[in-house]
């Protein structure tokens, strides 16, 4: 199912030995992998295994105690949310993170906030160069929201959507970012089979219309089988093994892992 | 004569009118375009909303991109005869396609645009379409589906290419790359679009509309451009319809319907028609358009209300009594200020203050702000709905017309509104009733033929001129024609009293809770239906009592559904009794129907019309459980999901009855 037209790239992100622990708890235990630009890296494993402190890790939510990141050929340990994000990593999270109340559009719109280059005061004015640069971002809002196939919710506050279409909104935030990595925590969790082939499509679409390189965590073996070109697969914090899916598939630890042997 | 029972003509129309003058020396319909890109050159003629911004383009710019698009095609080998399909939603782009295909006389044929790929094999394969002009990727896959087994199919063109990149086939065309063939062309010749038009006339085929197929196959039903022109003048001239109508356009553009109000009279009037952004915002575009014209199946009046209905429920207590009063006063005052009636002072008065309060705001939130014509046709529509809409001043209209007549055979003139007929004959259309009971007419707009098909235009069209409808219906002493049923569906109970099926669904329909129902009883001891639930109204029905239910199969079995239905069929009964013809078809058993009936399943046609046959063959079991004793029935069919796999469902369902009242004539109204 990879599209014909892409073409991986070299290295865009690279985790090296990251070990994260939480008290007495090793959420993750000398990690590392790469993601290669343009490709759809999944990251699976059991319930527990560090999916997500991988991903929290990757985007600054959490602070490794050992290891590197290296995005874009600039090494860290240590960034904050912020710093990942205007750097060009954007994500959605397990649990919906949107602004219940506001309308799509709006939400989508927040996805654009650190494009904006005029301060409040010229924003609450909404006067010359303020509103030509509030058009143009809305401008680019309305292409994902054409390209999302949202049109019909535009204007209705998120609370009332189905979950669906709710997840499918906080793909369109993250995507206003125009981002170069995209971390899609769980994006097909609790999702009926029409509304997974939707979501299947539009990451596909993304990564193939866009170019964005996208690191996802799902459950749905299926579908992670399908769509991504690499699998990493993590096990009580530690990497269990990497590769194609194929390779993945038949690989007897992450048989194990799933299937459960006494440890 | 042959059986006539009462001819009806109305007094033609004195052609000297503003349109007729302006279009004296057009035949066709690019010779019209032309005429309108030098007659209103700066006005607009077409809108489209693109990535929430309503784009518009003028007559002049619309002649323009036809210009091109018909020297591309032209340039891409399509010659004078060849058949062009246009598969898609409607788009302004699709609709200028139609125009450029007539100029080069070739035959615009649009198909259904939620067809299956097999349909769409078979208008292809019937009309032999050269070239296929498709909306997006979606269109285009079914297109490629079909390819192999159609090769007279050369070329596919499409209008969106989202998702298009990675397809190769050297037969696949951007529109932009067309128009840009064309462009090239025009260069080298600039005189071609002109000196092609000009080689078209009035009794050239203008376009090819496929039937829904209520029975059988698909027939393609062959109109000229005069049948088109004349019926769109007609119609234009009686309605007042000017330049400065806007529309929008949102219903398939392979319906006969769409061809008239969105090409015919748009192109005649001159007037501006626009497009949805997609078809789930609809209702949005109609409030931020807020056209002066507007056509709507009662299906989708009866959705419109039931939404407001359901809003209403949720409102607070003032606005609820404030727009209870209101609505009711309205019912009372409304219409016949729309006709035109004297109304009291006091009424005025109040209804001016409803207006202020209620009506037009709810006008203005629905988008009816601006309308001056609505219609509604294809089936019968309630009188609550129809008077709801009248009463709040939106002028909505019956009309009667089919696609074999270029739409128009009946339309009720203003002030002459009724909700149960379909209105005297339009102009230059004569009418008759044949003995059997069957509706027949000739007008201007009658179709040349049906295409390859001459045992079927033989049995349609008799030898002096008259088209079978296939309707039965009646004149009433006020000159409105009066539909009860489709000629053929009309039969007798077994104790020999008359049965018009449709006639009773109608009634049923027009209760909110009851989406879609078939009666059964021609030969039996009595009558009894199917009823299909509408999920919204008693989704929203069973949250306000607390019932809990997982999906439509559990809320469609539930004990209390089966109460609420029967108290509705029990309502219709009574009304039932009191009309003597039709006393004896009260409603004795009824089920309610585990699935809705779906179009994909081949129980509705794809304009939504209940294939009775078809229905009774394949819920068979549950047809005989209606008529025995059985209190519950078993059924077990075969459902095709929306990505064309196919599964079975099966369900157990109980069989209800109702009351039935004895024969009480009316009393007459004092």
């Amino acid at each position: 199912m990879t599209a014909s037209g892409r073409k991986i790239g070299g290295t865009l992100l690279k985790v090296d030995n990251i070990s994260l622990s939480f008290g007495g708890v090793r959420a993750l235990n000398d990690v590392s992998f790469d993601i290669k630009a343009h490709e759809i890296r999944a990251i699976i494993g059991p319930n527990g295994a560090g999916k997500s402190s991988m991903l929290n890790v990757i985007n600054g939510f959490y602070h490794p105690q050992q290891g590197t990141i290296t995005f874009k050929d600039i090494a860290r340990t240590d960034i904050g949310p912020y710093d990942a994000a205007s750097r060009g990593i954007a994500r959605t999270f397990q649990n919906i993170a949107l602004f219940r109340g506001m309308s799509t559009l709006d939400n989508i719109m927040t996805g654009r906030l650190l494009k904006m280059k005029r301060n409040l005061f010229w924003q609450a004015l909404y006067f010359g160069p303020a509103r030509r640069e509030e058009m143009e971002h809305r401008a680019v809002v309305e292409r994902i929201i054409d390209f999302l196939e949202i049109q019909s919710i535009r204007k209705v506050p998120v609370g009332r959507l189905p979950y669906g279409l709710q997840k499918r909104v906080e793909l369109g935030r993250a995507l206003a970012m125009e981002p170069d990595l995209l971390l899609l925590d769980e994006p097909m969790a609790g999702m009926n089979v029409e509304e997974k082939e939707d979501m299947c499509r539009f990451i596909l679409d993304v990564n193939d219309e866009f170019g964005t390189t996208i690191a996802l965590i799902e459950h749905d073996m299926g579908v992670v089988m399908d769509i991504s070109d690499r699998v990493v697969v993590l096990d009580y914090g530690r990497k269990i093994a990497d590769g194609t899916p194929d390779e993945v598939r038949g690989n007897q630890a992450v048989i194990d892992a799933y299937l459960g042997v006494s440890h | 004569m042959d059986g006539i029972q009462r001819t009806n003509v109305s007094t033609p129309v004195i052609g000297n009118s503003r349109a007729r003058a302006r279009l004296k020396d057009c035949d066709t319909f690019p010779k019209v375009l032309i005429a309108n890109a030098r007659d209103f050159a700066g006005r607009p003629a077409s809108r489209e909303k693109d990535l929430g911004i309503w784009q518009t383009w003028t007559w002049a710019q619309v002649l323009d991109e036809t210009k091109r698009l018909a020297a591309g095609l032209s340039a891409l080998g399509a010659t004078r005869g060849d058949k062009i399909a246009i598969v898609g939603d409607n788009r302004p782009r699709l609709y200028w396609t139609m125009c450029a295909a007539q100029a080069l006389g070739c035959t615009p044929v649009p198909v259904y645009q939620d067809a299956v790929a097999a349909e769409m094999g078979f208008v292809i394969d019937n009309a032999g379409a050269r070239f296929a002009i498709a909306e997006d990727q979606e269109q285009v896959d079914k297109l490629l589906q079909i390819k192999d087994a159609h090769p007279g199919l050369e070329t596919i063109v499409y209008e969106d290419g989202r998702g298009m990149r990675h397809y190769t086939q050297p037969f696949l065309l951007s529109f932009e790359k067309v128009q840009e063939m064309g462009r090239d062309l025009l260069a080298r010749d600039p005189g071609f679009f002109e000196r092609e038009v000009a080689g078209g006339k009035g009794s050239d085929v203008a376009v090819m509309l496929y039937t829904s197929g209520t029975t059988g196959q698909p027939k393609g039903v062959v109109l000229s451009h005069a049948n088109v022109l004349v019926t769109a003048l007609n119609s234009i001239e009686l309605e007042n319809l000017t330049e400065n109508e806007e529309t929008l356009a949102y219903l398939p553009m392979a319906w006969v319907g769409d061809h008239i109000f969105s090409l015919g009279q748009a192109y005649v009037a001159g007037f501006c028609v626009g497009c949805p952004e997609s078809g789930a915002t609809v209702m949005t575009d109609l409030r931020e358009l807020g056209p002066t014209y507007f056509f709507a199946p009662p299906r989708i009046w009866e959705n419109i209300l039931t939404t407001v209905m359901i809003r209403m429920e949720d409102a607070g207590w003032i606005k609820r009594w404030l727009f209870r009063k209101f609505m009711a006063h309205a019912k009372r005052i409304g219409p016949a200020l729309l006709d035109k009636k004297p109304v009291g002072l006091v009424d005025r008065l109040l209804y001016w203050l409803g207006d202020l309060l209620i009506y037009a705001p709810l006008r203005n939130t629905l988008g009816f702000s601006r309308i001056r014509l609505a219609y509604t046709a294809g089936e019968a529509i309630g009188p609550d709905i129809f008077d709801f809409y009248r009463s709040l001043g939106v002028n909505v209209k019956q009309l009667y017309g089919m696609t074999e007549a270029a739409v128009f055979i009946c339309i009720q003139p203003d002030g002459q509104v009724k909700p149960d007929t379909v209105g005297p004959p339009a102009p230059e259309v004569e009418v008759k009733i044949a003995e059997s009971g069957e509706v027949l007419f000739k007008s201007p707009g009658v179709f040349l033929a049906y295409y390859k098909n001459d045992k079927a235009t033989a049995e349609t069209k008799t030898d002096d001129g008259w088209v079978k409808t296939g309707d039965a219906g009646f004149f009433g002493a006020d000159g409105h024609l009066r539909i009860i049923d489709r000629a053929k569906d009309v039969g007798k109970l077994a104790d020999g009293s008359l049965f018009a099926p449709k006639y009773l669904e109608n009634k049923l329909k027009f209760f909110p809770h009851i989406k879609e129902a078939v009666a059964f009883g021609a030969g039996r001891d009595y009558a009894a239906a199917f009823i299909n639930i509408d999920l919204a109204a008693v989704g929203n029905w069973a949250e306000r009592r607390g019932i809990v239910y997982g999906g439509y199969a559990e809320l469609a079995a539930h004990p209390e559904v089966y109460k609420l239905i029967r108290d509705c069929i029990e309502q219709v009964n009574r009304d039932l009794s009191t009309e003597s013809t039709l006393t004896g078809s009260q409603i004795k058993r009824f089920l309610v129907l585990h699935k809705e009936l779906d179009a994909d399943d081949g129980e509705l046609t794809r304009t939504r019309k209940v294939r009775r046959g078809f229905v009774e063959s394949r819920y068979q079991s549950l047809v005989e459980a209606l008529f025995s004793d059985a209190r519950r029935a078993h059924v077990e069919t075969e459902v095709v999901f929306e990505d064309g796999r196919k599964g079975r469902l099966q369900a157990d369902l109980a069989i209800a009855e109702a009351d039935r009242y004895p024969h009480q004539p009316l009393k007459k109204a004092s």
